[in-house]
């Protein structure tokens, strides 16, 4: 089919690509840009394994096309870590076990990234919400939520001290 | 995924004329998330797909004429972060609440909605949305019919509208505007939909070169008193498995009229016309919305394996009359 020169920006970073229209977001990610942290689980916009943000908004990447997305900021899992430091999501993750075998915790990841955008003081009703549609085979979801909720408090604590030292 | 040519108009009439006279021509693409879902499965193969999300007055929701206007790509998280527009219609609410997928409100529109294709598993398993064996027979009666539908199932068809919003939709007696080639039609939510009779009939009355661009809550909606009642198999990220949505329009606590319309429970949104009948004039109590409840499942037909949305419905009426008038 014939290829069409468009151009996305991931991450922070514009690339410039030839793919065909019917290429989804995830493919062109995970194939024409390398970024294989956002995962194919179910395919069929289940399990939330591809989840990653559209602008701030988590979405599918596995019903996305590419091209639609063009004028868009997209974040992948890559991008949450800044300037080596990871994001207080991927921190509470990795110390209270909120990764198993790995395989849906990027899209945890961008679905509490969301969340805690909007709402830094979650209690575990609106994290279960909010993760309702991230499946995860491993943890039994226990620690993804005392994860979430400890990253919730690492955030809340950097902002208060961001405000103390801008005062 | 059929490969496919793209289009992005930015105005509805760019859209439309790049529509097809068939189905099999050109897709509407909104939020995506059952389209690209069915193409994905080879369900639905356009050689066009034409993207409405860069149209960008087909988004949000506004006050007119005192009434509501949504512009049908209007997201679900864009009424969920921002509900003041749907402040006299908590039925509304009731049903973009139970969308529970963050993912899918993100992405999901509120003409997406109403336009998405069934979830009867024969059809998304390739059997066509009449689900017929190779003799022409369907596969639903004497199949896993757990989730088809127990009204309005004579024949040919048996799944279920899957549609949240268009019970509250129906019972609040909102209109939509579509636009054609020839220009724009505004009609009743409740004549969006139909029960297909052959195989080649949608279950939607919009035609391919049409695009459904604005849904219209008239200013008398808001002194309905309102609300819907779903029942779900799990607590979240699923459909309902029995819908209840309810419009009253009271004289202190009498009901002087009343609209009520299931989902989930029919091929389209089902007016349970002996619930309204048994309300209109009645005092509205827990035993008159009990009674209503009975009503409401008059002529309902259970398939082998799905009696007990009869009894769903009895109670999702029973509960969306109580929360209506609570």
């Amino acid at each position: 089919m014939t290829k069409e020169l468009i151009r996305l920006k991931v991450n922070g970073e514009t690339h410039e690509l030839a793919i065909a229209p019917n290429k989804l977001l995830l493919d062109v990610l995970r194939e024409d840009l390398g970024l294989t942290g956002s995962k194919r689980g179910c395919d069929d916009s289940s399990c939330g394994c591809c989840t990653v943000l559209i602008d701030g908004m988590p979405m599918l990447s596995c019903v996305a096309l590419a091209t639609s997305y063009q004028d868009a900021e997209i974040t992948t899992v890559e991008g949450l870590a800044r300037d080596g430091e990871l994001d207080p999501v991927q921190e509470a993750f990795m110390s209270w076990g909120g990764a198993q075998c790995g395989f849906c915790t990027p899209g945890f990841l961008m679905t509490t990234h969301a969340l805690l955008e909007k709402n830094p003081d979650p209690t575990l009703d609106q994290v279960r919400e909010a993760l309702a549609s991230n499946i995860c085979r491993c943890t039994g979801y226990t620690q993804i939520y005392e994860s979430v909720l400890a990253a919730a408090q690492k955030i809340r604590e950097k902002r208060k001290n961001e405000i103390a030292i801008s005062k | 995924m059929r490969p496919f040519e793209y289009g992005n108009p930015s105005t509805v009439k760019q859209a439309i004329s790049l529509l097809g006279s068939d189905w099999e021509q050109a897709a509407v693409l909104a939020g995506g998330t059952d389209l690209i879902s069915l193409m994905k499965d080879y369900i639905d193969t356009p050689k066009r797909v034409v993207n409405i999300k860069s149209i960008s007055a087909l988004r949000g929701a506004s006050e007119v004429n005192g009434g509501l206007r949504l512009g049908a790509t209007t997201t679900f998280e864009d009424l969920f972060e921002n509900p003041a527009p749907l402040r006299d219609f908590p039925s509304l609410r009731a049903a973009i609440d139970g969308i529970y997928s963050a993912q899918m409100r993100s992405m999901g529109t509120v003409g997406g909605d109403l336009l998405q294709r069934p979830r009867c598993w024969y059809y998304r398993n390739g059997f066509g949305l009449l689900a017929l064996d190779s003799k022409g027979q369907s596969l639903v009666p004497h199949g896993d019919n757990r989730y088809h539908a127990i009204f309005g199932n004579a024949g040919p068809a048996y799944f279920v509208s899957p549609s949240s919003l268009a019970p509250p939709l129906v019972a609040l007696g909102a209109t939509l505007r579509i636009q054609g080639p020839k220009g724009e039609r505004e009609l009743p939510v409740a004549e969006l939909f139909r029960i297909p009779r052959h195989t080649g009939e949608r279950e939607h009355t919009i035609q391919p070169k049409e695009i459904l661009t604005e849904i219209l809550l008239p200013a008398s909606a808001r002194r309905l008193r309102n609300a819907t009642y779903e029942v779900r198999e799990r607590h979240f990220m699923d459909w309902p498995l029995a819908t209840a949505s309810v419009a009253l329009r009271m004289e202190g606590r009498r009901v002087r009229q009343a609209r009520v319309v299931l989902g989930q429970v029919a091929p389209i949104p089902w007016r349970a016309e002996g619930a309204e009948r048994e309300l209109a004039g009645k005092t509205l109590d827990e035993a008159v919305a009990t009674r209503a409840g009975e009503a409401a499942t008059v002529g309902a037909h259970p398939l082998s394996k799905n009696g007990y949305k009869v009894q769903l419905v009895r109670v999702a009426v029973k509960r969306a009359l109580l929360a209506a008038i609570a």
